[in-house]
């Protein structure tokens, strides 16, 4: 593909909000996770929550969107000043000519759980003051943000699990190459819910220890939430970074299990790699999914040696941030920006034992160096594998 | 600046009320006065290992049969068959019963509804019947959704010049999220699109600046299916198939998009 240009790009997580601050918490090796509950979860685990989320108002002609997701996307949005680029854009381009693409998996869906605990106790209805469409539906974070940043041009939630805010690249450079728009927001959005705290427990895949990406004892995932948003535009002088490849594929093997020796998830770096028009040697890093199951990583690793060998430093991020699930893709790609941008390969956090078994070159410490090409993996449930090949902008 | 994208219909599956499938529904389409509504009659999609038969909602039945319909007519390579799902919501009565769980003090969480609450467990579970690792997506923009679907699988047939399986399909929610999001019947239609001039009905996707509203069935019967049910949005689109006429439409969640439907001689 012609490389397309990310103009801008922004996050909020549990590490912080804005760019500056999720830079500062890699550079301290600092993890947002923490042992907290959420609303009346009785569970036992670590949580990456983003602060400051209940505080968001949103603006009141939105108000029927009010939901933590919604704020959370409202709180990325005013972020490193992402809705006036995208403002400057519209200038640009006219507001039918951008698109919307979002990654979610679970949207609202706590506004649902909460609605169901104030059903009629007569008739069983919800409560009067439930919007469906605007917080339950997967596609409300998408119609929310289109109306904050008064855009009209082709719009999607993309809802493939933990594959979403990573996929949503794609279809944005796929229609900004065909001319059907000039720029996209893309990213994800996903808050934290009781669907997927219980979710995961029920599978045993949320780890009541803090989340040990490629470590020996490492036994599950911890939960987080975020949103991150990029702007991508046909061309650009000073752009961010490049947006070099994407990679797309599924496992067809198993709904909650990857495929043991990682088949799908290899042929996605390779096919973000032949999009890229790159070898496996030119990319510098890689950010892993690395959720820090036992199955996620073990296949994981597989894949990045089938594909690159085991001379490639990289590192999963979800030890800092917690897995972010629909957002983890946008969250990712994110840091891999900032990793291009300052020349930053941010350590995994909270190994203690290596896994013998696994032979990528995991990075335990941060590692400076000029990067010129990284990638970044994210792989859903369902068998949805994503990778993105990001370049530096100079 | 217009751009016009276009692709061939190379196979269509239909499955909704009182339409058992696409060769049936054809007449049904091209003379709605004929069509009467009958609750869609769903299938445990024989496609599927028996495991996960067993767990198939409505919308995986609905989503297979019709996908199987157009494959089929397409004699289409499944294994290698790149897939856009579109469906307004996923498995409804799967969702209600998580939420119902969760509003109890146990919060006992079945780990295959939970499983099976991902948006894209369609494209899991089709995936896993054809043992394909081609690309696939899926998607949601409400009652939009068809309409998103078909750009996003017309766009990627182009750009890869490969065919593309595109599945919508909706089933209503029991109560109580019924009440606030009331869908009309169980609706499901595929199209295997290609590139590549052959002898199919071709489609092509125009961007204009009018805005004029999405087009109608001509048939008050046959539009209320259509504004009842979001994957059924695709009901003018199928008319215009099944008839041997040329046309042009608006559909729903295309804003600033006209659908021209063209037929060979």
């Amino acid at each position: 593909m012609k490389p397309l240009a990310v103009t801008d790009h922004t996050l909020a997580s549990a590490l912080g909000v804005g760019r500056a601050a999720t830079l500062a918490a890699l550079r301290d090796g600092r993890s947002g996770l923490a042992r907290k509950t959420f609303e009346t979860a009785a569970l036992d685990t670590w949580i990456g929550e983003v602060e400051g989320v209940d505080a968001q108002a949103l603006p009141p002609a939105l108000a029927d969107f009010d939901c933590r997701n919604n704020r959370l996307a409202w709180l990325g949005l005013q972020a490193d000043g992402f809705a006036a680029s995208v403002a400057r854009a519209r200038a640009r381009f006219g507001p039918r000519r951008i698109g919307v693409f979002l990654g979610t998996s679970t949207s609202g869906i706590l506004q649902t759980e909460l609605a169901y605990r104030r059903r009629d106790p007569a008739t069983g209805a919800l409560p009067a003051d439930f919007r469906y469409a605007q917080t339950h539906n997967t596609y409300s974070v998408v119609d929310f943000t289109r109306r904050v940043l008064d855009l009209e041009g082709p719009s999607c939630a993309v809802s493939t699990a933990c594959s979403s805010s990573a996929k949503v690249f794609g279809h944005a450079a796929r229609l900004i190459e065909l001319g059907v728009i000039d720029a996209a927001v893309v990213g994800g959005v996903d808050s934290l819910c009781l669907t997927t705290l219980y979710g995961f427990n029920s599978l045993e895949l949320l780890s009541d220890d803090i989340c040990r990406p490629w470590d020996a004892q490492r036994h599950g995932l911890s939960l987080g939430e975020a949103a991150a948003f990029a702007l991508l535009e046909r061309d650009a002088d000073t752009p961010q970074a490049w947006l070099r490849g994407v990679g797309e594929s599924s496992d067809g093997f198993h709904m909650s299990s990857p495929h043991p020796q990682g088949a799908g998830a290899a042929e996605a770096m390779q096919a973000a790699l032949a999009q890229a028009g790159v070898a496996p040697g030119e990319i510098d890093y890689l950010n892993l999914h690395g959720t820090a199951t036992p199955n996620n990583d073990s296949a994981e690793d597989l894949a990045v040696c089938t594909v690159f060998g085991d001379r490639l430093p990289c590192s999963s991020t979800k030890g800092a941030t917690g897995h972010t699930l629909g957002a983890a893709g946008g969250v990712e790609a994110a840091i891999a920006m900032l990793a291009l941008q300052h020349g930053l390969m941010p350590g995994g956090l909270n190994r203690r034992t290596p896994d013998a078994a696994l032979r990528s070159r995991y990075l335990d410490a941060n590692v400076e160096a000029r990067l010129r090409l990284v990638a970044s993996n994210s792989f859903g449930f369902g068998g949805s594998n994503a990778c993105l090949v990001f370049g530096a902008a100079a | 600046m217009s751009v016009a994208l276009s692709v061939s219909v190379r196979g269509i599956g239909l499955l909704g009320p009182g339409l058992a499938d696409w060769s049936g529904g054809q007449p049904l389409l091209r003379e709605p006065s004929s069509w009467v509504f009958r609750p869609t009659v769903l299938t445990a999609p024989a496609r599927l290992p028996p495991a996960e038969r067993r767990r198939a909602g409505d919308v995986v039945k609905l989503s297979i049969a019709v996908a199987d319909q157009a494959c089929t007519e397409a004699g289409a390579d499944t294994q290698h068959l790149a897939t856009v799902f579109t469906a307004s919501s996923g498995d409804a009565a799967n969702c209600n019963a998580l939420c119902e769980a969760l509003a109890t003090p146990q919060r006992a969480i079945s780990p295959t509804r939970f499983t099976n609450s991902v948006h894209n467990a369609v494209a899991g579970y089709w995936h896993i019947a054809t043992t394909s690792r081609a690309p696939s997506t899926s998607l949601c923009a409400h009652d939009g959704s068809f309409g998103a679907g078909l750009l996003e699988a017309m766009a990627q047939c182009v750009s890869a010049r490969r065919p593309v399986l595109l599945v919508a399909a909706d089933a209503p929610y029991p109560e109580p999220l019924h009440s606030v999001r009331p869908l009309s019947a169980a609706f499901g239609v595929a199209l295997l699109l290609d590139v590549g001039p052959d002898d199919a009905p071709m489609l092509t996707l125009r961007s204009d600046e009018t805005e004029a509203p999405a087009s109608d069935c001509g048939d008050a019967a046959l539009d209320a299916l259509r504004l009842g049910v979001p994957a059924a949005r695709s009901l003018p689109l199928l008319r215009a198939l099944a008839g041997r006429a040329p046309a042009s439409l608006r559909i729903e969640g295309l804003k600033g998009f006209t659908v021209e439907v063209r037929h060979h001689a």
